[in-house]
Parts: structure tokens; sequence; C-alpha cells
């Protein structure tokens, strides 16, 4: 009977508590510590951080995807680890090192593929989202960048040292149908793609340019965009190589990073012809725009990483500027935009400021942050 | 006395010309900075690995010069708008040593 009641007991405990621990993760987020190999999760209502979570390599250069139910973030350390982490649980749930030096990666529409690219050994490796189990090694025998999801079931990607970009599609059986671009450019340093999952563009640091690929096409062809862009004009040093994956699409244009010249680039969507130009305080890093496209954040490289600058996307003019900290590494918007979280390395802090008023709503403590990422993410092409 | 005359010597000379090197801020400056393109432990990323036994066969001089004046045609920048040639030394010293980790 005692036995019987202990049963009774532990049933409706445990009912109860499945109840209580329902964790909704819609509103809730990752920040990459660098330097400590952590992550910190964090509550975007509460403006908290609830957790860290240890013990996941080098993570400087560390970016994530999230899984289509926002309770995975596949992590992709510097040092060419891939860690899926449980935000629910709050732990590592499986980790592999896959290759010996990687910079992103991407998961693919449906959810099931987690694709990593290489710097060493060069190319893309195909993981199951669920397992982390290889499922496709493709080597590009190059510095391998910019690898984004697109629909179909694809991964699209470029190489550094031969200017190629490849279309992977893993829709059918067996091994990947690779299709080839050659002569994107010189010395392509990253890429994005548009929320449609329809243009590809690739920034390039050996020439001024950048260069599109329409993915709706059968056999796209590299489409120039803003060639010579610089021209006349002397290139300064870039201390930190800009970044597309904060691609800013503000109603009807683009906004890019200039690179070597302290500018943003205004491109038409549909042209892709150029339809203005921004100076900013340095080199940009990144230009986001806010969700509703209303406002393009900007930051800066070192030694002028302390700033950043507002723009207006109507009149393409800097309405605000301020100064955070030492070493503005990231910034992400609230999914609706009205809020923005903001990493000050060397501060060893994440500023949270009212897009609309631009105040200071709180700060986060946190080491030597680097990126945000919250897990709206997951629904995003692209991200 | 003299021990004290050689104290004010020395505090005069951090104090004039030149401001005296801060290893803890070019350390950090190597990892964190030089570390976007090289990597945090610099083994490399866009940029080459710079690890001591990569580069153990390049002088001094020849790194120092780099890490000043950049490699032109390629993603080095120079990086003498931002320190001086002492402190480049400092770190073309640091990097072949070896206490990177």
């Amino acid at each position: 009977m005692k036995t019987l009641i202990s049963t009774f007991a532990l049933a409706a405990t445990l009912g109860t508590t499945a109840i209580a621990e329902t964790i909704a993760t819609g509103d809730l987020g990752l920040i990459i510590e660098r330097a400590k190999g952590s992550v910190l999760l964090i509550d975007q209502s509460e403006r908290a951080s609830l957790a860290r979570i240890e013990g996941l390599g080098d993570l400087s250069h560390a970016s994530m995807v999230y899984s289509p139910d926002e309770r995975f973030a596949y992590v992709f350390g510097r040092d060419g680890g891939l860690t899926k982490v449980d935000i629910v649980e709050r732990k590592i749930a499986n980790r592999v090192v896959q290759g010996g030096n990687s910079i992103g990666g991407a998961i693919s529409d449906d959810g099931k593929l987690v694709a990593v690219s290489n710097y060493k050994p060069g190319g893309v490796r195909v993981f199951d989202a669920d397992t982390l189990e290889m499922v496709a090694d493709i080597p590009t025998g190059s510095k391998t960048i910019g690898l984004v999801d697109a629909p179909g079931r694809r991964f699209v990607f470029t190489m550094w040292d031969t200017g190629e970009t490849w279309i992977a599609d893993m829709s059918g059986e067996g091994a990947p149908a690779i299709t080839k671009i050659p002569e994107m450019g010189e010395n392509p340093y990253d890429a994005l793609v548009t929320g449609n999952g329809r243009t590809y563009i690739t920034g390039l640091f050996g020439e001024d340019g950048l260069t599109a690929l329409d993915l709706w096409q059968d056999n796209p062809k590299p489409i120039r965009v803003l060639p010579n862009y610089g021209r006349g004009q002397k290139d300064m040093p870039v201390y930190k190589m800009p970044h597309l994956e904060g691609w800013a699409l503000t109603g009807a244009e683009f906004v890019l990073p200039a690179v070597g010249h302290h500018e943003v680039l205004w491109i038409d969507a549909n042209t892709l012809e150029e339809t203005g130009r921004t100076k900013t305080y340095s080199q940009p890093v990144f230009a986001m725009a806010r969700p509703d496209g209303r406002q393009v954040w900007v930051n800066f490289a070192h030694p002028k990483n302390d700033t950043i600058q507002v723009i207006d996307t109507v009149s393409k003019e800097i309405i605000h500027e301020f100064k955070p900290g030492p070493a503005v590494l990231h910034m992400e918007f609230t999914s609706r935009g009205h809020e923005i979280w903001v990493s000050v390395r060397d501060e060893n802090k994440v500023k949270v400021y009212d897009t609309h008023t631009f105040d200071l709503l709180r700060e986060i403590e946190a080491d030597s942050p680097s990126g945000i990422f919250f897990t709206a993410r997951a629904h995003r092409t692209g991200l | 006395m003299r021990n004290l005359l050689a104290l004010l010597l020395l505090t005069g000379a951090a104090h004039s010309g030149e401001p005296a090197l801060d290893p803890t801020a070019l350390t950090r400056l190597v990892h964190q900075d030089c570390g976007s393109c090289h990597g945090l432990t610099l083994k490399g990323g866009l940029g080459p690995d710079i690890r001591p036994e990569t580069i153990e066969h390049y002088d001094a001089e020849v790194l120092t010069t780099v890490i000043l004046d950049g490699i032109p045609d390629t993603a080095m920048p120079p990086w003498r708008p931002l320190i001086t040639e002492k402190e480049a030394a400092w770190i073309a010293d640091y990097l072949l040593k070896g206490d990177t980790q």
C-alpha cells in the first residue's frame, strides 16, 4: 500500500513537473562567449541571461543556426567543432570535430541537414541534423566562405582562392548534385542570400564590386554589381573583413558595406544598380537593417570599433551616432525590431537599446561576447 | 642613492619620447585583432597560420616590416598607422617566441 501511494505521489509529481517545465523558446537566444568557449542563454523579453553552457571549444568567429522547432542550436566553431546545443535542457546534446578550421554553416530548408564550410581542409561537409553523422563531403580545394541555405534543400557556397560559387543540391538520393559557377571575381570574402532565397550576392576583396547570382535560373550566370565602385579613390587598409551575413534589405534596396572605403552602398534589389552611397565613420563591418527596413545600423572595424551609426533608409542620412563601448562586435534585432542587442567585447557586456528612442535599456554581463543569435532566425532563409 | 638615480632615469626615459610598450594591450591586439583573420589561437583563418612552427624561418626584421607595411595585393593591411615600430618589433618577437596560447 505504501508503495502504491508512493507511486501515485510520484506520478502526480511528475505530471505537475512536466507541465511546469514546458519551456517556450520563441523569445530566447544564445550569445557566443568567444574566448571562454561557452554560450550564454538569453531571454529577449526579460532582457536577461538565463544560463551559461560550456565546452564548445574555440569560438572565435563562431556562428550558429537553429532547428525549425527552435530547440536546438548548431554552433560552428573556429576549431572545426560542430556543437548541437539543447536550449530547453541547457546542455550540449552532441558535438563533433569535423574539420581543422571552419568558418560558418547553414541548415537546410527542411531542417534535416546541417552544412559546415571549412578553410582547412577547404570545402563543405554536410551532417545529419539529428545525429551529426556526416552524410556528404564536398572538397573544394579552396578556403570556402559564404555558405547559405537555399530553397529546395540546396546549399550555396563560394571559394576565396578560386573565385567559384557552387550550388549543392541535396534533394535527391545519394551524392549531392553540384552546379559550379566560375568567374565570380577575385577573392570573394563573404556572401548572403536574400530572404526569398532568390539572389545570392558575394562581396569581393580582390577587386572593387560584388557578384550576384539569380538562383531561380537553372544555370545562374555571374552578374557584376557595382564594378569599380571605388574608382579614383585610394583603398584604405581593412583591419577586419566586413560581413554580409546580416544582409540588409530596406524596402526596395540592399545596403552593403564597401571594402577599403568608408561607406555603405545602396543597391536596387531588382535591377542591382547603385542607388546611393552613405559616408560612414570608418570601415563598416556589419550593415544590418532593422526588420521593418526603416533603419540600418552599422558597426566598424578596428580601431574604430567602439562606435555605431544609425542610417535612416528614406533619407540615407546618418540620424544617430553613439559609442556603446570598446569592441562592438555584433548586433541582433528582436524579430520585430523594437530593440537591438549589441555585444561590447572588451567591456564584457551585452547592451540592449530601444531602436526608436536609442535609450539604453539594460546591460548584461557576458565574457568577451561576440555573435548574438535569437531563435527567430530558425524561420528565415539564409540566417 | 645610485639605485634611486637609476630609478629616476628609468622613469624619466619611460615618460619621454615614445610611450612605453604595454605587453598586455599588445597581446590582446595580437589575439583579438590580428586574430580576426589569423584566428584567436593564430592557427589561421582567412589569413595564414602564424604560429611559431610555421613562421620560424622568417627573421624578426622581416616580420616587423610585414606588420608595419602589409603585403600588397593581399588582405594583410599595413599596421603602421596604428602602432609604432617598437610595438611591431615586439609583436614579431612575441609571434616567434611562441608564447601564443
